[in-house]
């Protein structure tokens, strides 16, 4: 999980266009571009290491990890870094190999469009992790950010859309206000509420269940949520 | 106006709405059939009552009286619970919520038609059905097993009498004997539960028969939380446990009920108790909707409507939907996403965007619980996890503890959810 903190900072450095992950996926044309890659890498069943490592399952693998691949000392000084492979480093890495690792022997240059990375990585994501089966796999897609068209802004505080958005809480916490291993969050005041998310938000709160729910709502989100829950009956 | 996913999501339901416009106004109300009522089909069926507000006539199809949760069966098994306490029962979502609760078999669907048809010799007609069955088994999948065997080496993997079974069984073992698993390959319900199964006979062993073995055979190379369990092994049932995985024939295996024997690439190994978890595929109605593709139904994950037919939604451990595990909670996720699609498409409802969620809780021993999850975004593909935490080897007593905890509280939350 450090690598995230690294990547973040990679994305600010090279500006890495977010791409959301309802785009994230054409693997098709992906393996179309794969071709380019071919010459050095291979993928699939029975793929071997040859100019470069195998990239059957990619996500999730350390930088210079395997152990019968000779990498360049930049690419295993990366790894114990920290670098590991997943939607982000990857997309870093193929934009432009040699401003992630310093010292790689891959000599290509870069691939600048950011749906063409996008495309690629679906397509390498399909030899690679799979979360159904283990599912403390490396995300396979990038959070979208979760920014609401105007449009749908008119819904925020809408209390049906924050009743919609406390289905995912009820799965944990009882709308009861039962309170035994997971607290309440029933009745309570807005303020509380949304300053509680937030902390799990930015991740100053350490629960790593609701770091992860909280990360994934936009402050209208949460706004809807603390007005649903602060007036439901116990 | 830029097309955002949300307005699409939107729009998509809308256009729905709209053609389905006659078919709903030519009747008194819409109707939908969920067939199967554990944490998929249950939670969709309230919450399609709940929310329409009687707007919609909701029929539930569950052979089973009481429901019994897999998840939390293997605590039963290590002690930590009563099978009771794992059995709910569908009273209240008849009396509060209107669903007309059928305790049946579905046997066919027919799509054209639109109906579903039951062992008792109803049809249910359904504009929207929905489909929660949950697994079987792959016919053939471990030789020499079949479910006639299933009283002698025990599955246990839908929970209740197998669930019984099992752990009278252990309970019997001989001192020093061997209990052994035949886990199951990749993809099946609850990655962790053949492993957090494994610590809780560790558990009642160690304290019941002390130098009895386990002896886990895996067709695959890792497993969900392996770093955790191996872990805690080590810490609590040394020496214990062995795990035989594919390096050492454990692709080849063949079981023998009759000589309680395991046959590992050809070497038979005499055991006391022997729980075969087969390879696994979506509950056999699917396949007779005709909407797998091999073993598993393919959904479209904005809606869990299949791909074949958009007139059904598949849930939970049926569904090829990308990369939610096979989990209670996944399938409780998913069924709000699908009840407020159908909502949306037989009322004319708002649809929200889809938003999906996944933690499992395991438990290695007495007060050491670990979890992983994360959450989750529908794209045209697949669903696909954007973020996840695991629980770190080397974690403090008191974390563990509280991870514990905190799954006890996480049951009462869905069983609450799903039935009311």
């Amino acid at each position: 999980m450090k690598a995230y903190g690294l990547l973040a900072i990679m994305a600010t450095v090279w500006g890495s266009q977010a791409v959301a992950a309802d785009v994230l996926g054409d693997a098709a044309r992906g393996e179309t571009l794969f071709r380019q890659c071919a010459t050095c890498h291979q993928i699939g069943e029975g793929a071997a290491n040859r100019v470069g490592p195998h990239l059957n399952d990619l996500y999730g693998r350390k930088a210079g990890s395997l152990d019968d691949f000779r990498y360049s000392d930049g690419m295993v000084r990366a790894g114990t870094n920290g670098l590991v492979w997943d939607a982000e480093s990857l997309d870093a890495f193929i934009e432009k190999p040699r401003a992630l690792v310093s010292g790689t022997r891959m000599s290509y240059s870069g691939m600048r469009d950011p749906q063409d990375r996008a495309d690629l990585l679906a397509w390498l994501r399909g030899h690679s992790a799979s979360p159904a089966d283990i599912p403390e796999a490396e995300p396979t897609a990038r959070a979208s950010d979760h920014d609401l068209d105007p449009a749908i802004l008119a819904i925020a505080g809408d209390p049906a859309y924050g009743e919609y958005l406390a289905g995912e809480c009820t799965t944990c916490h009882q709308r009861d206000g039962s309170n035994q291993g997971i607290p309440s969050i029933t009745g309570w005041p807005v303020e509380d509420f949304v300053v509680a998310m937030h902390a799990y938000k930015s991740k100053k709160r350490m629960n790593p269940v609701m770091q992860t729910v909280a990360g994934s709502l936009g402050d209208q989100e949460i706004a809807s949520l603390a007005a649903y829950f602060a007036n439901l009956d116990q | 106006m830029k097309l955002t996913r949300r307005l699409f999501v939107g729009a998509s339901a809308a256009s729905a709405a709209s053609l389905s416009a006659p078919m709903v106004m030519g009747q008194a109300r819409p109707r939908v059939v969920v067939v199967g009522g554990g944490s998929g089909g249950a939670t969709a069926a309230r919450y399609i009552a709940k929310d329409s507000q009687g707007a919609i006539d909701v029929t539930l199809v569950e052979p089973s009286r009481e429901y019994y949760t897999c998840y939390f069966s293997n605590l039963y098994l290590g002690g930590f619970r009563e099978l009771d306490s794992l059995a709910h029962g569908y009273g209240t979502l008849a009396s509060e919520y209107g669903i007309n609760v059928v305790h049946d078999w579905a046997v066919g669907v027919d799509r054209e038609a639109r109906t579903v048809s039951l062992a008792g010799g109803a049809t249910l007609p359904y504009d929207r059905l929905i489909l929660s069955p949950g697994i079987d088994f792959v016919d053939g999948a471990v030789p020499g097993w079949d479910l006639s065997a299933q009283d002698v080496m025990p599955h246990a993997y839908k929970a209740g009498t197998q669930t019984a079974l099992l752990k009278a069984q252990v309970q019997a073992m001989p001192e020093g004997g061997v209990f052994a698993m035949v886990a199951p390959p990749n993809p099946y319900r609850c990655p962790p539960g053949p492993y957090e199964r494994v610590s809780m006979v560790a558990h009642m062993l160690k304290a019941n028969n002390p130098t009895a073995k386990i002896l886990i055979v895996d067709p695959k190379e890792s497993f969900s939380k392996q770093g955790l369990f191996e872990e805690g092994w080590q810490k609590h049932y040394t020496g214990m446990i062995d795990r035989i995985g594919p390096d050492f024939g454990a692709t080849n295996v063949e079981v023998r009920p009759d000589t309680m024997e395991v046959l590992i690439d050809g070497v038979a190994e005499k055991v006391d108790v022997c729980n075969v978890i087969p390879a696994q595929k979506a509950g056999r109605i699917c396949e007779l909707a005709g909407i797998t593709d091999g073993n598993w139904a393919p959904v479209i994950p904005h809606t869990m409507q299949s791909r074949i037919d958009e007139n059904i939604h598949v849930l939970g451990d049926a569904s090829a939907q990308g990369d939610m595990p096979k989990s209670g909670f996944s399938a409780n996720s998913q069924a709000k996403v699908a009840a407020m699609a159908v909502r949306g498409a037989l009322t004319g409802s708002q649809v929200f965007p889809a938003r999906f969620s996944n933690t499992c809780w395991s438990l290695i021993a007495t007060d050491d619980g670990v979890k992983v999850g994360a959450s989750y975004e529908a794209t045209d593909e697949k669903i696909a996890s954007v973020e996840g935490f695991v629980s770190q080897t080397g974690e403090d007593a008191a974390l563990r503890k509280q991870t514990y905890e905190e799954s006890i509280g996480w049951y009462n939350g869905i069983v609450a959810d799903m039935f009311g």
